[in-house]
């Protein structure tokens, strides 16, 4: 009876690590920037569901994405910062954009509502640059004719941590004035001026702002409306201003040309007369030819079945799902994947 | 006659056998030790490795240096020596009274019913992961701190002149003296657990003796106590200064990171713990990594002295206890 018992149990287990080796043959890892690491997991979640292969995604940061690609000890990379071409070129590597993310400008200023104040990207630039120290500032006077602005000191809320919101904002700032490019510099952690405190994280730079009176940040648009933060106005390339949503960052893509080698078109300041201004895509990266095809396949699968089935779940993480045909574009490309 | 020669050999086998165990056990516990060493030997020449390229381009002065400027690849260690240093002795300030209190409280005037519940209170205290004092910190502490404590601060102190100085700045909540502070919370229940058990070991005939020849409380802790437990107490406090030194998520929620030296403790500034905590993730390859490797093996080597100190501390204790 007894050994019956454990020879049971033994072909259970014998069977049971049979069947997860098997599931281990087909699971393909990724890793990368951390920015797009809730909507690769949840898709990764879901992908599991739906078709049983294992997908991992570990949020190890950009510049770790593209080293770990490059020693080719994961499937496929995620990068914030997209490629240049001559290095997509030199590495054989495909690089794909897979969802996009806005920054949106926050403020905690006592008297002023949501979507309210309105700031254009030079004067953004001299508050993060420390240049504008006190809300009544006449540069912000001037953009808000009959707003009472009080004499209270700015404190620039930031990310103490080196991050792709940092990158894609600080870009966009360096964009629009040159005194901000060489005080603070563009990437993902920079120089900040003396009026600023860092904050861990999009949730720790969201506690900042709220907490400390007469604070502006940046977080992106998912924290920002999660905790129903004070926008800013911000006018575009066309002269609008715009208060941040979805809709607005779509606009910013829907103006762009993917049609480049890379597919990683500069989405910030876009032309369209909706466009939001700070919108970024992150990238993934592939091998144009993999050692391993069914690993390869097995990227090329995921990402086309994310592509077409987690838009909803994209737009509940506070992300911003490809234009249709964008996505239409990158299947096209993800052909060259073998 | 060949029997009793017989046992005789059995017994050296016997021996033998144990011999062997003993060397066997002596053999296996010393890999383990050892194991130890290489470890932190191991860490030690990894840090430095990675370390090199920074010391290569900017030499010793990499240390004294009060720049962090990740654009344009130009790193010192300063402000966040400078962070970890004086976070860690606000916290020792406010935290080495309490825990003597506290300790003393429960040694020596405490009702016996009270002892093991208030104590086990501290040693839970001390089990608190580390993250929940950094959310608690940012989310609760701080915006009480600077709605309600740091404008009284700021009046309390007025124009003095140096004193001042400390406070000065625009009361955010956030900053050197919140993280002091929230580490000094931390650091108490280890200091104060480690001070109680060492005034336990003082003998009661001692106290008792000095009771009964008429001492107050206070004068048996600082004449009986205190001298017989010097040794102790300075580990403990040493093991408090060790934590709080190498304190890393509770002090990044609340620093405020900022790669720059205020003289206000008020400001934000940073620490080593927080700022590899920050940078690491996304740090660019090349001397960003390297940078943060370094400031790694500094903290490493402040470590270490801090517990070079206290060994050399308690030396001293114990020969002065021989005279």
């Amino acid at each position: 009876m007894n050994t019956q018992r454990t020879l049971l149990k033994l072909s259970t287990l014998v069977a049971a690590m049979s069947l997860s080796l098997s599931a281990l043959a087909a699971d393909i890892t990724g890793a990368g920037a951390t920015f797009p690491y809730a909507v690769y997991t949840k898709w990764a979640e879901a992908y599991k569901g739906a078709t049983g292969n294992q997908v991992n995604y570990q949020g190890i940061g950009s510049s770790g994405g593209v080293k770990q690609i490059k020693a080719k000890t994961v499937d496929f990379g995620g990068s914030d910062a997209p490629l240049k071409e001559e290095l997509l070129d030199s590495m054989g590597l495909v690089q794909i954009p897979t969802v996009m993310g806005a920054v949106t400008i926050v403020i905690n200023v006592p008297g002023i509502e949501s979507g309210k104040l309105k700031l254009d990207g030079a004067t953004a630039a001299e508050i993060f640059r420390g240049a504008i120290t006190k809300w009544n500032h006449p540069a912000i006077a001037k953009l808000n004719p009959g707003m009472t602005l009080p004499a209270t000191a700015i404190t620039v809320s930031h990310r103490s941590d080196g991050s792709g919101t940092t990158y894609a904002f600080s870009n966009y700032l360096a964009k629009q004035s040159v005194a901000f490019k060489r005080d603070v510099g563009a990437g993902n952690t920079v120089n900040w001026p003396v009026n600023a405190v860092g904050g861990k994280g999009n949730p720790g730079v969201a506690a900042n702002v709220q907490k400390i009176s007469g604070t502006i940040g940046y977080v992106d648009i998912a924290d920002a409306m999660k905790n129903k933060m004070t926008f800013v106005a911000l006018k575009n390339k066309a002269g609008n201003y715009i208060v941040p949503n979805q809709d607005a960052v779509a606009d910013a893509a829907a103006g762009a040309n993917f049609k480049v080698k890379g597919m990683a078109p500069d989405l910030l300041d876009q032309a369209h007369k909706n466009a939001w201004p700070i919108t970024s895509a992150t990238y993934a990266l592939v091998y144009e030819k993999g050692s391993d095809a069914a690993k390869q396949k097995g990227v090329v699968d995921f990402f086309t079945w994310s592509l077409n089935n987690g838009q909803k779940m994209a737009e509940e993480l506070g992300f911003v799902p490809l234009p249709a045909n964008v996505v239409k574009m990158v299947e096209a490309e993800m052909k060259n994947i073998k | 006659m060949s029997e009793a020669t017989h046992t005789v050999d059995l017994h050296a086998a016997q021996v033998r056998k144990f011999k062997l165990q003993d060397m066997f056990f002596h053999q296996v516990t010393m890999v383990f030790a050892f194991i130890v060493l290489a470890a932190l030997v191991g860490i030690l020449i990894s840090l430095a490795i990675e370390a090199m390229p920074v010391f290569r381009e900017f030499g010793p002065a990499f240390l004294w240096t009060n720049v962090w400027n990740v654009p344009e690849d130009q790193y010192g260690a300063l402000s966040a020596i400078y962070g970890t240093v004086v976070t860690s002795i606000i916290a020792l300030v406010i935290a080495v009274p309490v825990s003597f209190g506290i300790a003393l409280f429960l040694t020596e005037t405490c009702p016996a019913w009270l002892r093991r519940p208030l104590g086990t209170a501290i040693e839970l205290l001390a089990g608190v992961p580390s993250i929940i004092y950094g959310i608690w910190g940012l989310f609760v502490f701080a915006p009480l701190f600077a709605e309600h404590v740091q404008p009284y601060l700021q009046e309390l102190v007025g124009d003095t002149p140096i004193i001042s100085g400390w406070f000065a700045g625009p009361p955010i909540g956030v900053g050197i003296l919140t993280a002091g502070i929230v580490l000094s919370l931390m650091v108490i229940p280890f200091v104060a657990s480690v001070m109680r058990d060492v005034f336990e070991t003082v003998p009661p005939q001692l106290k008792e003796s000095a009771y009964g020849v008429g001492c107050t409380t206070w004068e048996v802790v600082t004449n009986i106590v205190l001298p017989y437990t010097r040794v102790g107490v300075i580990g403990g406090i040493m093991l408090g200064l060790g934590r709080a030194l190498g304190e890393t998520m509770a002090v990044t929620f609340v620093i405020g990171n900022a790669n720059r030296i205020v003289g206000s403790l008020f400001a934000p500034g940073t620490s080593i713990a927080s700022t590899l905590a920050n940078e690491f993730g996304e740090a660019d390859p090349g001397l960003h990594i390297s940078s943060l490797f370094a400031l790694g093996l500094v903290l490493f080597i402040i470590t270490f002295i801090v517990l070079a100190i206290s060994q050399w501390l308690i030396k001293r204790g114990i020969a002065k206890q021989g005279i």
